[in-house]
């Protein structure tokens, strides 16, 4: 049993690495095709007046001349390295600059994350145990609007109010702790209505299991058979999710950079896509798009750790 | 005896027929804001691009300062707020409809096609479904618009082919299991070809779902393309947007609170009953889909 078990285990990581490794081979060809979208690259690096014979030894330079596919495996072979090119707008390396503002998008995303958790989880469970109550009433009524509200607008709100209007918090720039209220709130806010309305939805769902029915028949107190066993098993969906989030969250923090003007990597895209610096663009999202493979590829892992009734069948695939 | 019958049916098992709150209010804003986008050249005071200087940024006519004849206010280039946000109406309705309609065909004809003859089709376009899944969607349009010059056309046409894998996913999942269902070895056994089977007997039990993604999903094209024409990406002035209407705002926050706010709402609004709409059609349909 065991070593059967053992080696069903190993294949499963194995067939979930290649399957992570195949889709970054995928965003690759996009984030190749990205560049030449725009017909000729040549003509982004040149002044528009430039001269025919400038634009041709430019080309031959940077090895446009070549067939397409020869061009994407040196591509993909300097990307495997790293290597995206300088800045056309920096004259750094692009991941130079990447790394520079990753950090303050990290620590945007983490929190807008961490918020969320931190309101979402009680408040969806509370809601589901006080089934229709006033308390559950208002979770529905904040779920609906916290996943109707754009972050752009919610943002400007905030702005209005907690730093325009009260002054509490600074409406831009990044400068202590008090500076990641507001963006992190943004951003936050549609992933804490998601979070909630499944936390609950899941704790329902759990509640109404028979296992939670026997515990309490058995006369095991209430508090402990909800808060102990049936808490435990709503929380292993709440997992997967939390990668999914953290995806999306990445994908809303271009906006919320932008309306906060917190220098991070969102900030650093939409303008190096105003710039027409393709090389940046290329680069950002690459490394975008390999932090949310990674992410849930480990979170794929954590969950099957978690959950001992995932089956490691190709089907799960 | 039928007394018998009746008092013997537990009340709660009865099927409840209360009008939906839900629905009503999805449905009545959702009619309002479509028929004031399709009439907004006859309800709309103004026209909406019309610039008066001397009455630039007036507030909603029941604050102090406001006209009667700009009931919610103007822009900082004197142009009304209201025919602004009636016109606006017309892109945010008109691109999330088309754009969710592209995509919808799309990624159920994959789905259909993944899910049914399974093997390489299936993997080949799972696999590319989950290398759109993991680029962050909105650098991905940004650069894509960006580079092919942002026009209504393009703005629909970018979001409709980075959607459409979240229908092939629900729908592949979905098909899965009907194929093994025994209607459809049954109308196989009958001679009916692939196609026939896929249209006549397999899609028509995939449809639920597709119905209620297709109602998110306008939900997120909506707030989308707004996001769009927020970053100057979308549909271009002088035609009206409410993303173009709230990055116009942006930079009065601390002196017209009423430029960003209300185009704001009327997002909200909209997406909101969207959702109010795809939340009653889920519960109506089928309970059993997924929150």
């Amino acid at each position: 049993m065991a070593p059967q078990a053992r080696l069903t285990l190993f294949s499963f990581v194995a067939r979930r690495l290649l399957q992570s490794l195949g889709v970054l081979l995928g965003v690759s060809v996009i984030v190749f095709a990205l560049l030449h979208l725009t017909g000729d690259p040549t003509r982004l690096l040149l002044p528009l007046e430039a001269r025919e014979e400038d634009v041709r030894q430019l080309r031959a330079l940077l090895g446009l001349d070549d067939p397409l596919w020869v061009q994407y495996v040196r591509f993909l072979s300097r990307a495997v390295r790293g290597d995206f090119g300088l800045s056309f707008k920096h004259q750094i390396p692009a991941l130079t600059l990447i790394a520079q503002t990753l950090p303050a998008t990290l620590q945007l995303t983490a929190a807008g994350l961490g918020l969320a958790l931190v309101v979402a989880v009680p408040a969806g469970i509370l809601a589901a145990v006080k089934r229709n109550s006033v308390l559950d009433a208002v979770c529905s009524v904040g779920v609906l609007l916290g996943q109707a509200m754009p972050v752009y607008w919610l943002g400007l709100l905030l702005i209005m109010v907690f730093a325009v209007g009260l002054g509490w918090f600074p409406a831009a720039g990044r400068d202590g702790l008090a500076s990641l209220v507001l963006p992190a709130t943004a951003l936050g806010a549609f992933s804490m209505a998601r979070i909630a309305r499944m936390a609950r939805s899941g704790m329902l769902e759990v509640l109404a299991q028979d296992y939670v029915r026997t515990a309490r028949a058995a006369g095991i107190r209430a508090f402990l058979v909800t808060y102990k066993y049936a808490l435990k098993n709503a929380a292993i969906p709440l997992v997967t999710i939390v990668g999914l989030e953290f995806g999306i969250l990445l994908g809303g923090a271009v906006i919320t950079e932008t309306i906060f003007a917190w220098p991070g990597v969102g900030r650093l895209a939409v303008d190096a896509i105003f710039s027409r610096d393709y090389p940046l663009v290329q680069a950002i999202v690459a490394v975008l798009a390999t932090l949310f493979v990674v992410i849930n590829l480990v979170v794929d892992l954590v969950y099957t750790y978690l959950d001992p009734r995932i089956v490691y069948a190709r089907s799960a695939l | 005896m039928s007394v018998i019958a009746e008092a013997t049916v537990p009340v709660a098992v009865r099927p409840r027929r209360r009008v939906s709150f839900r629905a009503v209010f999805g449905l009545s804003v959702l009619l309002v804001m479509g028929g004031s986008a399709v009439f907004a050249p006859q309800l709309a005071p103004w026209d909406p691009t019309r610039q008066i200087l001397v009455k630039r940024l007036r507030p909603p006519m029941w604050q102090e300062r406001g006209l009667r004849e700009h009931p919610l206010g103007t822009d900082h280039l004197g142009r009304d707020i209201l025919s602004r946000l009636l016109y606006g109406g017309r892109i945010s309705l008109g691109v999330g409809l088309t754009a969710v309609t592209l995509s919808g065909l799309i990624g159920v004809t994959l789905g259909l096609f993944a899910g049914f003859f399974g093997g390489r089709a299936d993997a080949f376009i799972m696999r590319i479904v989950d290398v759109f899944l993991a680029i962050p969607y909105i650098l991905l349009v940004m650069g894509v618009v960006f580079a092919l010059g942002p026009s209504l056309l393009t703005v629909i046409l970018v979001m409709a082919a980075t959607r459409w894998v979240h229908f092939a996913r629900i729908v592949r999942a979905d098909v899965l299991s009907i194929r093994e269902r025994e209607f459809v070895a049954g109308a196989r056994a009958r001679g009916n070809r692939a196609l026939r089977l896929l249209l006549r007997h397999v899609l028509p039990n995939a449809l639920t779902p597709i119905i209620v993604m297709a109602t998110l999903e306008l939900a997120f094209m909506i707030i989308y393309e707004s996001a769009l024409s927020f970053l100057g990406l979308g549909v271009q002035p002088p035609t009206p947007t409410w993303g173009w209407m709230l990055a116009d705002g942006r930079n009065y926050v601390a002196t017209a609170w009423w430029l960003a706010t209300l185009p704001g709402l009327a997002i909200m609004l909209t997406v909101l009953a969207v959702n109010l709409l795809g939340d009653w059609l889920r519960d109506t349909l089928d309970p059993r889909l997924p929150v």
